[in-house]
């Protein structure tokens, strides 16, 4: 391994502009001649629109225009869209109901797009949108999935008159009823997973720009996607063709998923900037993320475990409510049903699994991914329900999963996923030894003889990321393929740039990739540039999420090295005046076999370019081949994170004493990124579990609609991670890589959970476990003991 | 934010005079309530008089049996001083435990004091240690301050100078912060001096901060931790929201006073 090639802890290029305040983010960036937008929200988390009345408004200074859902529809533009079709159990397609990017008669949840302001400064634009006159008459709301479902609720779509959007199901019923009929024990749990609000550092922004000249737009947006941003702006949206806008998602400033979407404000940004002939530009506010940033989660689900007398997994039946807002988001109906009710195996060997889903509307937010999308839900009522087994019959939790282990690979689950490899029984036990697991008795009677109560808990995750392979996705109802491409552009003086799909809003893609390029081609690190989200520079990409950027985005990078190595080799093979078969490429030279004949890595790329050494008929001059990689399977990066807390009985509150990640990622290209990865996604999972939980009230307004009540993790409520790895590599990747990027978010709830739980002898403990909660399931605990 | 005219005057006098003069004024000490509700339109004031220029009205000073703290005297300083931690050091403790440290740093105890907000800490420790809040115009006890929520005995035209502490032969502060504003959820103030007890008890109380009778009487015959024991106060008159229903909070207030004693006591 050299210092800065595959496995080594290279330090982050990118944080010397980061750390130094010299990141361009999409605020940083301002256009000549620009207007600003304010977008005018509505009140109401229901309401029609009787009347728009802007005269006031556009008649106070420095204001220019005031556009409408009208303005939108006579210009023809089309509405935001959701791309991936579910169908009902029944066969019938998802009720997707119209998303204009400006309301169109009507509002469905508090922050929804009334109208935008566009005025000479952001001041001006937010007085003249108190001047604008909104004449709305007020409907009922519906803010709880299950109500909406109900007759007579209010309807939020026309299209489903009983909000829902589909009810979907996988997996073999009567198996599974079968497998319940056999079971000596059945473990029943009502859960909730709690809706989330992202809170990337940086608010999203948008800057639309028309040139007049060229007829063609730019758009500079804060996206982990640009080239799918572009695709939907333009065959869906119609606000211009794909040759004619530019997307640019410069530093990006975290994501979570939160920006992968098509939010309305960049398409009324770009459309509104022919429109006024300016630039226009918009930045977020905070309060604006949390109204209108796609929010995460929300499940209400019934799950049971069959288990046989001892305690092996005989079936899995599991039923959620999925709350998907008020419009369908870009990827929102795939987060409920295909991202999670395929990891509903876990890494257990369960013969028979069904679960059905309904998605519905209600009068809030839209719901999308955010970090983990779908498998932390999943993950959640398995390791849930795995622990509460065991606590009912009276067996070791580790012992319990030991028992139900998958431990022969390929395995086929009941639930379409097909797992390449694994070695669940080593992340357990490294994860058992790292933990201390042995003298963890002994530290609860230390923690009660000061009066508090200490637990343990585990989450065996699974999760399925490099997403993904396109055909199989297709098959499911994806509107897009899942591969990824890059670009190896080498110059004559032999430096390298790379051109990818990926996006990095934080993932460190800069160094990691540049490690990859460093270690294949034997150039030094310094000589790699990694160039992404231009939609200009880079041909097409599919963005950053869902873990995908190492195996999906890097394997790309490998394969098109892999082809810019045997054109190198054709190259030498004219200046050494060797046979192109007797060449052989390694640790940046071009040898030929068996002498001591050889070029370097630069003086290749040189002859490559100057072109002297060999005729055009030969070979064509140049150094850069690109490259699309489309997986071949899911990758299935999984592991064991075991929490432990102690509990203050008197107050509720819960602090986290030890946390250890055991993960299997595979190949590990950079494992101080990589641990960062496992770091933040284990905070994320913590705040999750502990302190945040986005709340409405019964008429739709968003109660938890600042930091003063919704709950980040600060850093004082986080342990010191013990993070370790065991690894399996994967085998339908090239570069063996499964991905890291969501998975302490994923296995993190059901560990916390379980380990207070575990704590205060209490089943009934809701996320987030503030310490009102836990201090009630103490009391519960405590009333269940004095009645026994 | 709408427009306002800035004022930031030198003196105390030119800042009352100021008061005086123009209309719909508003003080900004250290802003952490008057600037996001600006901010977010909720408040216009057409003045803002900037007491942040006035050297006379920060500081910290020992008086006999007193601690007289300058009314814009951030909180930082309140809980660096070697003079309160050396006389009232739970009220340093107190201060050290506001906010973060950008809002100790900005934060002063007369802009907290004049807010009166429910869930503020220092209002606890005001009732429970006695003090007096001194005025441009007078000295009022703040019993008859703090008024209700958001509420204070501040008149037109009057502005705080100081607030004068008498040191107590037993004190301690117990704070129990909303996890996300870290505001007290509960916070308890206990306090003995000579032969009277007092408990002050913020952030639960609908009408702002309040004393519990019943526990001071209990400490008066005894200052222990134990002789609170089976003292439950009334959930009724409490607050209840996402974070605390008013039972989670009568609770905590018990487990608050307990520890609050302790702690004065030395056996925490």
């Amino acid at each position: 391994m050299s210092a800065t090639g595959i496995g080594a802890a290279v330090r982050r290029k990118e944080d010397q502009r980061f750390i130094t305040g010299k990141g361009q983010y999409t605020d940083d960036i301002n256009r000549p001649g620009q207007a600003y937008a304010y977008f005018l929200r509505s009140p109401h988390a229901h309401a029609t629109i009787k009347k728009i009345d802007a005269k006031a408004a556009l008649a106070m200074p420095g204001v220019i225009a005031v556009l409408t859902g009208d303005d939108l529809a006579a210009d023809k533009i089309g509405g935001l869209i959701c791309g991936w079709m579910i169908h009902s159990k029944d066969g019938s397609p998802m009720k997707a109901g119209p998303h204009p990017a400006l309301a169109q008669g009507k509002v469905r949840y508090v922050g929804d797009h009334v109208a935008v302001v566009v005025a000479e400064s952001l001041a001006q634009a937010k007085d003249a949108a108190e001047a604008v006159k909104v004449d709305y008459a007020e409907l009922k709301a519906v803010v709880d999935p299950a109500a909406a479902q109900k007759n007579g609720a209010p309807q939020v779509h026309d299209v489903s008159s009983d909000n829902t959007v589909y009810q979907w199901h996988l997996g073999d019923k009567a198996a599974t009823d079968a497998a319940f009929k056999q079971a000596k024990h059945v473990t029943r749990l009502d859960l909730v997973n709690n809706r989330l609000i992202p809170n990337a550092i940086e608010p999203r922004a948008a800057i639309g720009e028309y040139d007049p000249g060229t007829d063609a737009y730019t758009l500079y947006t804060t996206s982990q996607n640009p080239h799918v941003a572009r695709l939907v702006l333009s065959a869906f949206v119609g606000i211009a063709p794909e040759h004619k806008l530019r997307v640019i998602a410069p530093d990006v400033g975290g994501g979570f998923g939160s920006k992968i979407f098509i939010y309305a404000e960049e398409t009324v940004c770009t459309w509104a900037a022919k429109k006024v002939g300016r630039p226009v530009k918009w930045t977020a506010e905070r309060s604006e993320s949390f109204l209108a940033d796609a929010h995460g989660r929300d499940h209400v689900t019934r799950a049971e475990l069959a288990l046989d007398d001892r305690g092996r997994i005989l079936g899995l039946r599991v039923k959620t409510i999925a709350n998907l807002g008020a419009y369908l988001s870009t990827f929102a109906s795939s987060v409920p049903t295909y991202l999670y009710a395929p990891l509903l195996s876990g890494q257990y060997d369960i013969p028979a699994i069904y679960c059905e889903v309904d998605g519905v509307y209600t009068n809030t937010a839209p719901v999308d991914a955010y970090r983990g999308a779908g498998r932390p839900e999943a993950t959640f009522v398995v390791e849930r329900l795995v622990e509460v087994a065991a606590r009912e019959m009276g067996l070791d939790p580790a012992a319990l999963r030991k028992r139900n282990y998958i431990k022969k690979f390929p395995h086929q689950t009941p639930v379409i996923m097909n797992y390449d490899i694994g070695n669940y029984h080593a992340s357990l036990d490294k994860a058992l030894e790292l933990a201390d697991y042995q003298n963890f008795a002994k530290r609860k009677r230390e923690s009660a003889r000061r009066g508090r109560l200490r637990g343990i808990g585990f989450s065996s995750y699974i999760e399925a990321c490099g997403i993904a392979p396109s055909q199989a996705v297709g098959s499911l109802g994806a509107g897009v393929g899942l591969w990824e491409s890059a670009e190896v552009r080498v110059n004559p003086t032999g430096s390298v740039e790379i051109l990818t799909g990926s996006h990095s809003h934080g993932q460190g893609h800069e160094t990691t990739f540049a490690q990859l390029v460093s270690d294949r081609l034997g150039i030094p690190i310094e000589h790699v540039t990694v160039i992404h989200g231009d939609t200009d520079k880079v041909q097409f990409g599919m963005g950053t999420y869902g873990s995908r950027s190492g195996a999906v985005g890097m394997a790309a990078i490998a394969k098109a090295i892999d082809k810019v190595i045997a054109k190198g080799k054709k190259v030498a093979a004219h200046v050494l005046e060797a046979s192109e078969g007797d060449i052989e490429f390694k640790d940046g030279k071009f040898t030929v076999a068996g002498t001591d004949k050889a070029l370097g890595f630069g003086d290749v790329a040189l002859q490559a370019y100057i072109a002297h050494k060999f005729s055009g008929q030969d070979l064509e001059p140049g150094l850069k081949e690109g490259a699309f990689y489309d997986p071949t399977n899911f990758t299935f990066p999984a592991g064991m994170h075991i929490c432990e807390v102690e509990v203050d009985p008197q107050t509720g509150v819960t602090t986290i004493e030890r946390w250890t990640a055991v993960d299997d990622f595979g190949t590990v290209i950079n494992p101080m990124i990589v641990e960062g990865q496992v770091h933040g996604g284990v905070a994320q999972g913590i705040g999750q579990a502990l302190l945040e939980g986005a709340r409405y009230d019964e008429n739709g307004q968003l109660v938890t609609a600042s930091f003063m009540d919704y709950c980040m993790p600060r850093a004082g409520d986080l342990p010191s991670f013990t993070v370790g790895m065991t690894t399996t590599p994967c085998p339908s990747n090239p570069l063996g890589i499964k991905g890291c990027g969501e998975a302490g978010a994923i296995a993190a709830p059901a560990a916390v959970i379980n380990a207070i739980t575990d704590a205060v002898g209490h089943e009934d403990v809701a996320m987030p476990a503030t310490p009102q909660v836990v201090w009630r399931a103490c009391q519960k605990a405590a009333q269940r003991m004095a009645a026994e | 934010m709408y427009a306002f005219d800035y004022h930031r005057p030198k003196s105390l006098r030119q800042a009352v005079n100021l008061l005086a003069k123009v209309e719909d004024a508003k003080l900004l000490a250290g802003g952490h309530t008057l600037l996001p509700t600006m901010k977010q339109r909720l408040a216009a004031p057409a003045n803002i008089i900037d007491l942040n220029g006035i050297a006379e009205l920060a500081g910290i000073e020992r008086k006999g049996r007193a601690v007289v703290i300058g009314a814009m005297t951030r909180h930082a300083d309140v809980a660096e001083s070697p003079i309160v931690q050396e006389a009232i050091p739970a009220l340093a403790e107190l201060a050290d435990q506001i906010g973060d440290p950008q809002v100790r740093n900005r934060g002063t105890i007369g802009g907290s004091i004049a807010n009166n907000d429910p869930a503020a800490d220092y209002p606890a420790a005001c009732i429970a240690l006695g003090a007096t809040i001194i005025t441009n115009k007078r000295k009022v006890p703040a019993e008859e301050f703090f008024t209700g929520l958001f509420e204070t005995a501040l008149e037109e035209g009057e502005i705080i100078t100081r607030v004068s502490f008498p040191l107590p032969s037993k004190a301690a502060y117990m704070k129990f912060p909303n996890p996300a504003s870290r505001y007290a959820l509960v916070g308890v103030f206990v306090a003995k001096r000579g032969a009277e007890v007092r408990v002050a008890v913020t952030g639960a109380g609908a009408d702002g901060v309040f004393r519990v009778g019943a526990m001071e009487e209990a400490l008066k015959a005894r200052f222990s931790p134990k002789s609170l024991e089976g003292i439950k106060v009334p959930s009724k008159g409490l607050n209840s929201d996402i974070h605390a229903d008013a039972d989670y909070r009568a609770h905590l207030i018990g487990v608050m006073a307990r520890r609050a004693v302790a702690n004065a006591t030395g056996k925490a």
